[in-house]
């Protein structure tokens, strides 16, 4: 994204046109200019005094420092993984699997969230609840889905086919350089097209939204009752360093 | 009608003069009247500033600078609008925590004159959204959402018209398709119409029955989608109209480094602007105004 400062001037010039109405006018000139809105413009005192009891209350419950980040956490560092996705993922498993686990005393197989729904970079540093708000602004909650193994099957086409980096967690996907895969293993496993798998994600994205197409074919939904963000928030509060990096879950070969 | 051509020039403007006989300084002539049209669209409940550890924005954007920036424009020309292209709502704990009564609140303080409604703006529900339109002093315009089963009914207007200086301006908004992007339950019986349709249906109107100068689209369809014929944008859209001026974009984050001029099915050019997102821009459209006197150029000039 470009954001140098943006200032130019767009001229138009129109010869007069004659309309059959003389009562509407056409502009001779149109100028058009974009003003980046800079730290050297000065604040009007009246309306950050309106937001300041608002702002209080809100920092006042974000702003404890919960974890430090090592490094930026983004979401274009990796063709088809990403730093960013990777974190979340794997926080939605680590999270989920043990309430899943009580309700159902199943296992949660993988993780499969959109791309789209990482909301915010993280930047390297103390983190805190106001990260987890920008990062996941949404009030989502996770849900684990039973899906048999050709709706997996269909899936992992969906990611394949893909152009973007769908967060994944407890995968290993390998394509060729035509886009075929070479290895699809989840949970340690290689993929077995006749077992009932355990997919974790949010229930947005199942109930269809952002026309992902990753669970036409589900079976039962699992409600955990645990909001994405109260995820983010509680890993926060439970490891003291994050380190999270570009790996191997999915790749595609030269 | 006489021949139009478009150059297309990055020279400067002394090839502009060579051109089109106008020179810059001609702007601030008095026979000539000035309407400024100021907007933002996806701001996502971005009161403050980024903060200065912000990787990608530090510094940047704010609501109070912005509003320091209006009232400077304003007070240069009186004769100015600003509006804002959607997604007003989601996008820092100042919804999460208050709803978007903040955010409508401090629009009604910058003294915006109306908005479209954003995918976004219904992430509180439709419910949610109704609850919000007591504090807002601005004017929602969607011409392709039919609320009328909805309790959002008879507070939205398909356009609105405004006059200042003795010229015309009307205005309509148009949505994003709601499937699939906003759960049901959340946007409820709102139904989303074909905008181009009703785009074309809406300018004509503008035009020939409410005898607008100008005529602005504010659009939460998103910029270019590359021809996917399932899926509305402001390209396809430009192209298609006849009497809209100015579409003011969203949806897409789109940050445009100049607005795109394109050119409607009567061979006339087309603004589209969109201004990225979070209020680190505020975009601005000078339409300028010859009383009487005719203009020698007979083409277009544009200089970029």
């Amino acid at each position: 994204m470009n954001l140098k400062i943006k200032h130019f001037v767009l001229f138009i010039t129109i010869g007069i046109i004659f309309s059959c109405r003389d009562t509407v006018t056409n502009p001779s000139e149109i100028v058009g200019e974009q003003l980046l809105v800079t730290p050297e413009l000065e604040a009007v005192d009246s309306i950050e005094a309106f937001v300041k009891p608002y702002q209080n209350r809100i920092n006042t419950v974000l702003d404890s420092t919960l974890a430090y980040v090592s490094k930026d956490l983004v979401k274009d560092d990796g063709s088809r993984n990403t730093s960013a996705g990777n974190f979340l993922a794997d926080l939605v498993l680590e999270q989920a699997n043990p309430i899943f686990k009580s309700r159902t005393n199943k296992d949660i197989d993988f993780v499969v969230l959109n791309h789209g729904g990482i909301r915010s970079i993280i930047s390297k540093g103390n983190v805190n609840a106001r990260t987890a708000y920008q990062i996941m602004p949404f009030e989502n909650y996770i849900v684990v889905v039973e899906m048999d193994g050709k709706a997996v099957s269909d899936l992992l086409d969906f990611l394949a086919k893909s152009g973007k980096a769908h967060p994944i967690a407890n995968m290993q996907l390998t394509l060729d350089a035509s886009g075929n895969y070479v290895k699809t293993e989840i949970n340690g496993q290689p993929f077995n097209e006749t077992k009932t798998y355990y997919v974790a994600s949010n229930d947005y994205l199942v109930q269809g939204g952002d026309d992902m197409g990753f669970f036409k074919n589900r079976n039962a939904v699992t409600n955990t009752d645990y909001m994405v963000r109260n995820a983010i928030i509680d890993y926060f509060k439970k490891v003291d360093t994050i380190i999270t990096s570009v790996d191997d879950r999915f790749i595609q070969l030269n | 009608m006489k021949r139009r051509s478009f150059i297309s020039k990055t020279a400067a403007t002394s090839t502009l003069l060579g051109l089109g006989g106008i020179s810059l300084g001609s702007c601030a002539s008095s026979g000539k009247k000035h309407i400024t049209i100021l907007h933002t669209n996806d701001v996502h409940s971005h009161i403050d500033p980024f903060p200065s550890d912000h990787s990608r924005y530090a510094n940047l954007g704010g609501l109070a600078r912005r509003a320091t920036l209006v009232q400077q424009i304003r007070t240069e020309n009186p004769n100015t609008f600003l509006f804002d292209a959607g997604d007003i709502f989601q996008g820092t704990p100042y919804f999460n925590f208050y709803g978007g009564e903040l955010e409508f609140k401090l629009m009604s303080m910058l003294k915006y004159d109306a908005a479209t409604i954003g995918n976004h703006d219904f992430d509180n529900g439709i419910d949610g959204l109704f609850a919000q339109v007591p504090h807002a002093r601005f004017d929602l315009v969607s011409a392709n959402y039919d609320f009328s089963n909805t309790v959002m009914d008879g507070f939205v207007k398909p356009y609105n018209t405004y006059i200042a200086d003795g010229i015309k301006i009307g205005l309509y908004g148009l949505g994003i398709a709601l499937d699939g992007l906003v759960t049901k339950k959340l946007y409820k019986e709102t139904k989303h119409e074909n905008p181009y349709d009703v785009a074309l249906d809406i300018e004509r109107q503008l035009k020939e029955k409410e005898h607008c100068d100008i005529i602005i689209c504010l659009s939460h369809l998103g910029y270019d989608y590359d021809n996917n014929p399932n899926r509305f944008d402001d390209v396809t859209l430009a192209a298609k109209t006849a009497h809209t001026n100015l579409i003011i974009g969203g949806h897409t984050h789109t940050f445009l480094d100049k607005p795109d001029v394109r050119t409607n099915k009567k061979g006339m050019p087309v603004l589209i602007n969109q201004v990225g997102c979070y209020g680190l821009n505020l975009g601005r459209i000078d339409f300028y105004f010859d009383e009487g006197a005719a203009i020698t150029a007979d083409g277009i000039s544009i200089s970029v």
